[in-house]
């Protein structure tokens, strides 16, 4: 459902990404993985629409996606829950919920409410808390909470294990499960190279701007170049 | 001092106040927003009083019935202005807004100069010298009109940010624009509907104004000093600051008036400006 053929990205004269080709199907879930620095968050940010890439094309189920507005992006179902959570620190947990389905989704958004609560129990105790008062794993869930409001039909999640505690760590890999296991698309940006290989169908490294090694990830996992640089084993 | 005196100088003080809260309500909307100070805010005030005044001298609209249609016009002039000059130009930068409302704001008083001429202009409305007793003070009637509609607006334009889907859209985007952009809210329209809903209150303010007061090209620096003080006093960007922060400057420039005479009002307020900055820089309702 997504293509990315020749993806070149940067700032201003900077080119950070030089030609990437990334594709995602229907019902996957695919990780990204590379070091600090390398680019996961400029990819996410020209898939979304928040920067226009230099050159090389993005298709999203069939539409050329490259320099659109983000609305757009949105309004087909590609949905990102960007590193940093990027809540909004002034509303509340409810609002920020409710701002989820403020362009896809609108029409469901009781039932969306509904569903995201119970994904996230803790989410309905805050509902009138203002989000800059969460805790780092509660905004987390907001962010996600945030995104799922949007129906996605693929979700990107830029190191959604950031910050969080081993037990909220394990409880995102199995949440991603569960969600995939609903049918949602998942791509997955991750500094946590071992639970992102087990939970993902397929896996990117990125190197230098480029896409260094990819393949099905439990190939990868067991790829002794791999596992020396990555995974430290 | 005589009580009654007194009370009147209070009653009078709230009065004014009242009649600088959507001014200042505008301004920190704007500023919540844009992180803009708006210096285009007193000439664009100027501009609504003299639309408000030609509406009575020529087409026979009273003022106060010429309230939604000023509110939609000024709205719409904010509107376009933001996404034809002050968006287009900027190119993201804040100091270039800045310059563009400056620019604007000169551009605007010198052709109000040249079609409106230098004196100042007063209305006469069947209501206009129309007493009211309030308490120990003899009100003229289109100071309390002014009082009460400005304080039924701030509450709507408060309403309408705190409970509407676009007032949450664009509380969203004061703070957090990327998230903002994540969840498909368009930014930049966003920005212009802020900035128009801040000079549509100016609309609002003018056809309150023109009943009791004059208009003249340079009418708007009178209250845009006034307002930026209301506003950091306040706290940039707060709207019970902005609301509350009127009030308690209406009533210093009433009663510094009173205590020191006439042409002292002002005096106070700046006083207070200083007293602000010194003490309190982030205004009296933010922490
Ligand atoms: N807005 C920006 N303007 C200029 N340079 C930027 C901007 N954002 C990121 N960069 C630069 O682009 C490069 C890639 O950044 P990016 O955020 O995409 O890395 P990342 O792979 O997501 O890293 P991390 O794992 O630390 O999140 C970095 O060198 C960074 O300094
Ligand atoms: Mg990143």
């Amino acid at each position: 459902m997504l293509e990315v053929r020749g993806l070149r990205a940067g700032y201003g004269e900077v080119e950070i990404l030089h030609g990437m080709d990334i594709d995602v199907a229907e019902g996957e879930v695919v990780a990204v993985l590379g070091s600090n620095g390398v680019g996961k968050s400029t990819l996410n940010n020209n898939l979304s629409g928040i920067y226009a890439p230099f050159g090389g094309s993005i298709r999203f189920c069939g539409e050329g996606i490259a320099g659109a507005n983000p609305a757009r992006i949105v309004d087909l179902g590609l949905i990102q829950v960007p590193e940093g959570r990027r809540v909004f620190p002034n509303l509340s947990v409810r609002e920020n919920l409710e701002l989820g389905s403020y362009r896809r989704g609108r029409a469901a958004r009781a039932r969306n409410l509904e569903r995201v609560t119970r994904i996230f129990p803790r989410l309905k105790e805050r509902y009138g808390q203002m989000a800059a008062t969460l805790s780092g794993g509660e905004q987390q869930m907001l962010a996600i909470g945030r995104g799922l409001m949007s129906e996605p039909r693929l979700l990107i999640l830029d190191e959604p294990s950031l910050g969080l505690s081993p037990i909220l760590v394990d409880e995102m890999f199995a949440l991603i499960g569960e969600l995939n296991g609903e049918g949602l698309s998942i791509l997955l940006i991750e500094q946590n190279a071992v639970q992102s290989l087990e939970a993902a169908d397929r896996a990117y490294i990125i190197e230098h701007g480029v896409v260094a090694m990819s393949g099905p990830a439990a190939e990868l996992a067991r790829s002794p170049d791999l596992r020396a640089r990555y995974l430290g084993l | 001092m005589d009580a009654t005196i007194l009370g009147a100088a209070v009653i009078n003080g709230l009065l004014l106040g009242g009649s600088y809260a959507l001014v200042a309500v505008g301004l920190t909307l704007i500023y919540g927003v844009l992180h803009i100070i708006n210096f285009a805010h007193g000439s664009l005030l100027m501009l609504a009083m003299y639309g408000a005044y030609y509406l009575l001298v020529k087409a026979h609209i009273d003022p106060y019935a010429a309230i939604p249609l000023m509110v939609v016009a000024m709205f719409a002039a904010g509107y376009v202005l933001y996404r034809g000059l002050i968006g287009r130009f900027s190119h993201g930068k804040d100091e270039n807004i800045l310059l563009i409302t400056l620019g604007l704001s000169i551009v605007l008083e010198n052709v109000a100069l040249f079609f409106f001429k230098g004196d100042s202009q007063t209305i006469t409305v069947s209501y206009s010298d129309r007493m009211v007793a309030l308490g120990p003070a003899l009100v003229p009637l289109p100071k309390l009109v002014s009082f009460a509609a400005s304080l039924v607006l701030c509450a709507a334009l408060a309403w309408f940010i705190a409970r509407t889907e676009t007032g949450r859209a664009i509380r969203a985007v004061a703070k957090e624009r990327q998230g903002a952009r994540l969840v498909g809210i368009d930014v930049e329209k966003i920005f212009a509907v802020s900035y128009g809903i801040g000079i549509a209150c100016l609309g609002a303010a003018a056809c309150l104004l023109i009943p009791s007061f004059y208009v003249s090209p340079s009418v708007g620096n009178l209250f845009v000093i006034v307002a930026f003080t209301i506003v950091v006093l306040g706290g940039m960007g707060s709207f019970a600051g902005a609301l509350v922060g009127a009030l308690i400057i209406g009533l210093t420039e009433s009663l510094s008036g009173l205590f020191l005479g006439e042409a002292l009002g002002q005096i106070g307020i700046s006083l207070i400006f200083i007293l602000i900055l010194l003490f309190r820089p982030t205004g009296i309702f933010n922490k």
